[in-house]
């Protein structure tokens, strides 16, 4: 049975790699992907139905002070709140957040 | 929606599902439903692709005769049951006495809500 | 000498898991051997009850689509579709059928990417390292068309109740069908050294033999009951856009784990098969409709999943929040299956019998 596996061997090694050395090579993200969620405050009214809506409770949004915050832990990325936006100033950017820092600090 | 339910007591429970054993029906699941003052126990059954359903009505605090003697795969879910609900079910085969899917720390019987205690007090009511 | 083998030999209790080299699932298993066989297994599960039956009653009936899809990190789409169909029989919503395809693809998409998982794990597990890193970069490639068309790797979330929330654009479409000529190029590959391997053959062959009584009577599931012999699948009902690509239930006969490892890889192409039908065939129409009002009475919604059949039970009241939502995973269901083929085998197989269940304990504990 070592023959099946012969093929691939040559193949693999033509490819190269499958994995990439991250951090020094980091994969490009499909168009598209839901990666983290960014609001648009010139567009924001505070309405609060984002908040309201996402299956997480990530969200607070106060009218008074106008505040619209997003805790990235409780966040799972759904895309909900981008659907019913009613002024769409949510949206979606495809790359992923960092990693939080730690020692680094790159939260 | 549910069609096919079949609606027993508790004490004809085995007896019906014993009848259907033999007959190529496969066991699904077991659901509890809170029902205030009661527990809704809904038995689940496929046979070719076809569901029917065994529904049982009981009092809270009241036992549970369990059906793992008959569908022994039942023994785990009756268990399930048992830590979710606090549903004593007499009979079990296997007995994990409430630590089947809680931890110890956990608290007893989280899915329920209205308590035993609580739901004796409002059956006392309703007989008043 | 003689008094030894008169005697009744000593029993030995092992606990398996729940952290075990081959299974990254927390379940644990207490088996009692006597010498190296095991004579009796119970599990234990609990390790990560999350208690999201409970959270799905306080949850709306729209956010419990994206909650219930964190029921299982692997099937997750089709999880969300079981209960998207479910609330959809309760309201009498009709699907698109361009979003009924969709959900074929993705549904097939979910199944491509666990059975490849699980057979990874399944080389790891009984010791042929290069053959799980091959199996995984194919997976890996399913995972790409997973992003590439919903937008995540895992947590596809795009199922909603009255269709789905994404398309798929005719270039995206193409995209699809050369990376499945890719898969199948990687799988023709790996896949004879799967099945024709003479080691692989000798850990898996007459191992954990499931009888199709047992299979019945213990209520199996999925490739489970399929490798027993019972032609057992719920794709064939046809529901979404099943009934139109028309599904033939994969069977062996022989119960052991070899047979379910053969439903499995046989699964793999038939899944092929259906997302380019799927694909080919999309109709064109919308890919959601308008959901006014809410739920109302009970309904048990069942789907295919890679494991067997998951079960929804849904309980509405007419308000927002759903009275009891009850899941039945497949890996509950196929528990007592594997508790009854464990006695009687090697301690040295428990690793591999376990895994050709392909537990998925999230799943079991919710």
């Amino acid at each position: 049975m070592i023959f099946p596996f012969l093929k691939t061997l040559f193949l693999s090694l033509r490819r190269g790699p499958a994995t990439r050395r991250y951090p020094r090579v980091v994969r490009t993200p499909f168009p598209g992907t839901r990666g983290h969620l960014v609001n648009d405050a010139g567009k924001c009214i505070f309405c609060g139905v984002c908040a309201r809506r996402c299956p997480a409770g990530a969200l607070v949004v106060t009218r008074t002070p106008a505040h619209w915050t997003l805790d990235p832990y409780r966040c799972i990325v759904c895309g909900y709140c981008v659907e019913v936006c009613p002024k769409k100033s949510l949206r979606m950017e495809p790359w992923h957040r960092r990693e939080s820092g730690g020692a680094r600090g790159q939260g | 929606m549910l069609h096919n339910v079949t609606e027993v007591s508790a004490e004809s429970l085995r007896d019906t599902i014993a009848a259907r054993f033999p007959q190529g029906y496969r066991f699904i699941t077991l659901t509890c439903v809170d029902g205030g003052a009661t527990w809704e126990l809904l038995y689940h059954f496929d046979r070719n692709y076809e569901l029917s359903h065994v529904r049982v009505r009981v009092p809270k605090g009241a036992v549970v005769p369990s059906i793992s003697g008959i569908y022994a795969c039942a023994a785990l879910v009756e268990n399930e049951v048992q830590d979710l609900f606090g549903v004593t079910f007499e009979g079990l085969t296997v007995n994990y006495e409430r630590r089947f899917m809680l931890a110890v720390e956990a608290p007893l019987a989280p899915m329920v809500r209205t308590p035993v205690a609580q739901a004796a007090a409002r059956a006392g009511e309703m007989r008043m | 000498m003689n008094n030894a083998t008169t005697s009744t030999p000593r029993r030995t209790v092992i606990p398996f898991g729940p952290q075990h080299p081959v299974l990254p699932e927390p379940l644990h298993l207490r088996l009692v051997l006597e010498d190296e066989k095991v004579v009796e297994a119970q599990p234990a599960v609990g390790y990560i009850h999350r208690g999201i039956e409970k959270l799905a009653e306080v949850k709306d009936f729209q956010q419990n689509v994206f909650l219930l899809e964190h029921v299982c990190g692997i099937c997750s789409f089709i999880h969300a579709l079981a209960y998207c169909q479910g609330i959809e029989e309760l309201m009498g919503v009709e699907v698109p059928a361009r979003a009924r395809y969709l959900r074929v693809v993705w549904s097939e998409l979910n199944r491509l990417h666990s059975h490849l998982l699980w057979l990874g794990l399944l080389a790891d597990a009984f010791g042929f390292e290069s053959l799980f890193m091959q199996i995984w970069r194919a997976r890996e490639r399913v995972l790409d068309l997973e992003e590439q068309t919903a937008g995540a790797r895992i947590m596809l979330s795009t199922c909603t109740i009255g269709g789905v929330r994404r398309d798929l654009s005719a270039e995206q479409v193409g995209q699809v069908l050369r990376g499945l000529d890719e898969l199948e190029r990687e799988f023709d590959m790996f896949v004879p050294v799967v099945i024709k391997d003479a080691t692989v053959k000798e850990r898996l062959c007459g191992v954990g033999v499931l009888t199709q009584r047992q299979a019945q009577e213990l209520g199996a599931v999925g490739p489970v009951a399929r490798a027993s012999g019972i032609a057992r699948d719920l794709r064939v009902t046809g529901y979404a856009a099943y009934g139109e690509l028309g599904v033939n239930p994969v069977i062996e006969t022989d119960g052991d784990c070899y047979a379910r490892t053969l439903v499995r890889v046989r699964e793999l192409y038939q899944s092929l098969l259906l997302l380019r039908k799927a694909l080919r065939h999309m109709p064109d129409s919308p890919i959601a409709v308008a959901v006014k009002g809410k739920p109302e009475g009970e309904v048990v919604m069942r789907v295919e999943q890679p494991r067997g059949e998951v079960m929804y039970y849904l309980k509405a009241n007419g308000t927002a929040t759903l009275e009891r939502v009850r899941v039945r995973t497949p890996t509950f269901a196929n528990l007592p299956a594997l508790l009854a083929i464990l006695p009687g085998c090697e301690l040295a197989d428990v690793p591999v019998i376990t895994l050709s269940i392909d537990p998925c304990v999230s799943c079991t504990e919710r």
